[in-house]
């Protein structure tokens, strides 16, 4: 039965008709998280290119010193032209991707046009700050968006603190316990115009920089073949690299550090 | 003290129910139909910007024929039934049988209680299932009644005519092409002579099990609709 919360005139938003209807399927908590051991993610870089953007993630979760997971899946499609990656408390920022996701295709179902891009990302500011509480107890997520702007005809990124201060990159950047090094590494390696190719060599270039550097990221793993993700946005959609692909750079970019561990060096001047 | 008129039950209900009939069959009819890919739908609508088809969730479509306000409330919460049930639970928890229940219920309540008016509205709740015998298509009506459609079915304008052309026609291994050219022909057969309805008033969506996407909806444009009906 369809009651009256179901019927009523209200917004686009499925976050705020959850509010009303469901409040406690909200992701939310109580108490701090002094003492507890949670799942962490740790390093997202993103990059725009020539016609899109990349986004790829490593594959560790970590719990304190222990490694929670190998091959944990970071980045997320949120919908056709739109992706987000996700640093911090792992299980409330998967599940504010869910809400995020959940809530761009109840507006294009609803309205019959979907969001645009600025607004798909004051959207994820404000679940950022909705969860500003927890944040402050320690369960901090702080998610790196991008998007392909169909109007703007290129890739975005956003990038997001705590409070949903947002801010926008025109050409990389990176979150996470490793993004000091990832964007460091970027710095040296990011060109404009570069091609698809190139840009997801210097995201995997970044982030065998950072898993060089940050103990809880995690570098290529050879004996298991664990790569990076890799997720492409052009005016085309989103698309996820397969495992070949991401596995047939990952190895040439781990072939050149077998001569130079430190990676291309950039020239002095 | 006046004596209110006493009325019957049963005239009554005979009485909101010719009301709305009436409605319903005002305006053009809407078809929706199996092809050999999915389920196709197709209506009668000049109109870009009120729809009578669209997106429930992953494998739903809805149409509907009637009062635009009514239905358009009905189909809102729909998609809201079917993305808080995907958000609490799991995407494949959602599912048509589930939706049409919900309308069922909600519509039978309206139009048993004396005080609102019955919604003037039919709808269509088709389900795309991972094989052709999973498929479902619900037909609801304005009373809460739920009927499941084989094949094909035809509801709001002059559905009797228009599902006469199509019976004995349709197949469910009809290509997209064949059944939109079919539908459309069927849509036409409504009146003395049957007219030819321009593809740009044509209304189509399908569920379609060849995307590679999980959500199956997809609506035509014109440009598509003309050359499917051209090719």
């Amino acid at each position: 039965m369809l009651d009256g919360g179901f019927r009523a005139v209200g917004s686009s938003s499925f976050v705020e008709f959850l509010a009303t209807q469901a409040p406690e399927l909200l992701p939310q908590a109580t108490g701090s998280s002094a003492g507890l051991e949670v799942t962490h993610g740790t390093t997202i870089v993103a990059a725009t290119f020539d016609g899109g953007v990349v986004m790829g993630g490593d594959r560790r979760a970590t719990m304190g010193n222990v490694i929670a997971q190998r091959d944990i899946q970071k980045v997320f499609p949120t919908d056709e032209y739109s992706c987000v990656g996700i640093a911090g408390t792992a299980g409330i920022a998967v599940e504010m991707t869910r809400l995020f996701q959940v809530e761009l295709e109840h507006y294009e179902k609803i309205e019959g046009t979907t969001l645009s891009t600025d607004g798909k990302a004051n959207r994820l500011a404000a679940l950022i700050r909705g969860n500003l509480g927890l944040a402050m107890q320690g369960l901090a997520v702080v998610p790196l968006f991008a998007a392909y702007d169909l109007r703007l005809e290129c890739g975005r990124i956003f990038a997001f603190d705590v409070t949903g201060n947002k801010n926008e990159e025109r050409t990389f950047h990176s979150v996470g316990s490793g993004s000091t090094f990832a964007r460091g590494s970027l710095k040296k390696l990011y060109r404009p115009g570069m091609s698809e190719n190139e840009a997801v060599t210097a995201v995997i270039q970044a982030l065998y920089d950072a898993a060089d550097d940050d103990t809880a990221t995690g570098g290529p793993d050879l004996t298991r073949r664990i790569f990076p993700l890799i997720s492409v946005i052009t005016a085309d959609g989103y698309r996820a690299w397969d495992e070949e692909s991401t596995a047939a750079v990952a190895d040439a970019v781990i072939g050149g550090r077998m001569q130079s561990p430190d990676g291309p060096s950039a020239p002095l001047t | 003290m006046s004596t209110p008129f006493y009325v019957s039950p049963e005239q009554l209900m005979k009485d909101r129910a010719d009301f709305a009939r009436k409605g319903i069959a005002r305006g053009r009819s809407v078809v929706v139909l199996r092809y050999a890919d999915g389920i196709a739908f197709v209506a009668e609508n000049p109109s870009r910007a009120l729809h009578k088809i669209s997106e429930i969730y992953d494998h739903i479509g809805f149409a509907a024929v009637g009062r635009y306000n009514e239905f358009e409330n009905l189909r809102i919460a729909g998609v809201r039934l079917a993305d808080l049930r995907g958000y609490s639970y799991d995407r494949a928890d959602v599912t048509g049988r589930g939706l049409a229940n919900a309308y069922a219920q909600t519509l039978g309540t309206i139009f048993s209680s004396g005080g609102e008016k019955p919604y003037e509205v039919e709808i269509f709740v088709a389900e795309l299932g991972a094989t052709p015998d999973d498929d479902q298509i619900y037909r609801l009506t304005y009373d809460g009644s739920v009927a499941d459609v084989q094949g094909f079915g035809v509801m709001g304008g002059q559905s009797e005519k228009v599902e006469e052309y199509l019976t004995g026609k349709h197949r469910a291994d009809l290509s997209l092409a064949e059944a939109l050219r079919l539908a459309s022909a069927a849509l036409g057969n409504d009146s003395e002579p049957a007219r030819q309805i321009p593809p740009a008033d044509l209304e189509v969506a399908v569920l379609d099990r060849t995307r590679t996407q999980p959500r199956k909806f997809k609506r035509l444009t014109d440009r598509q609709v003309t050359s499917l009906l051209e090719s």
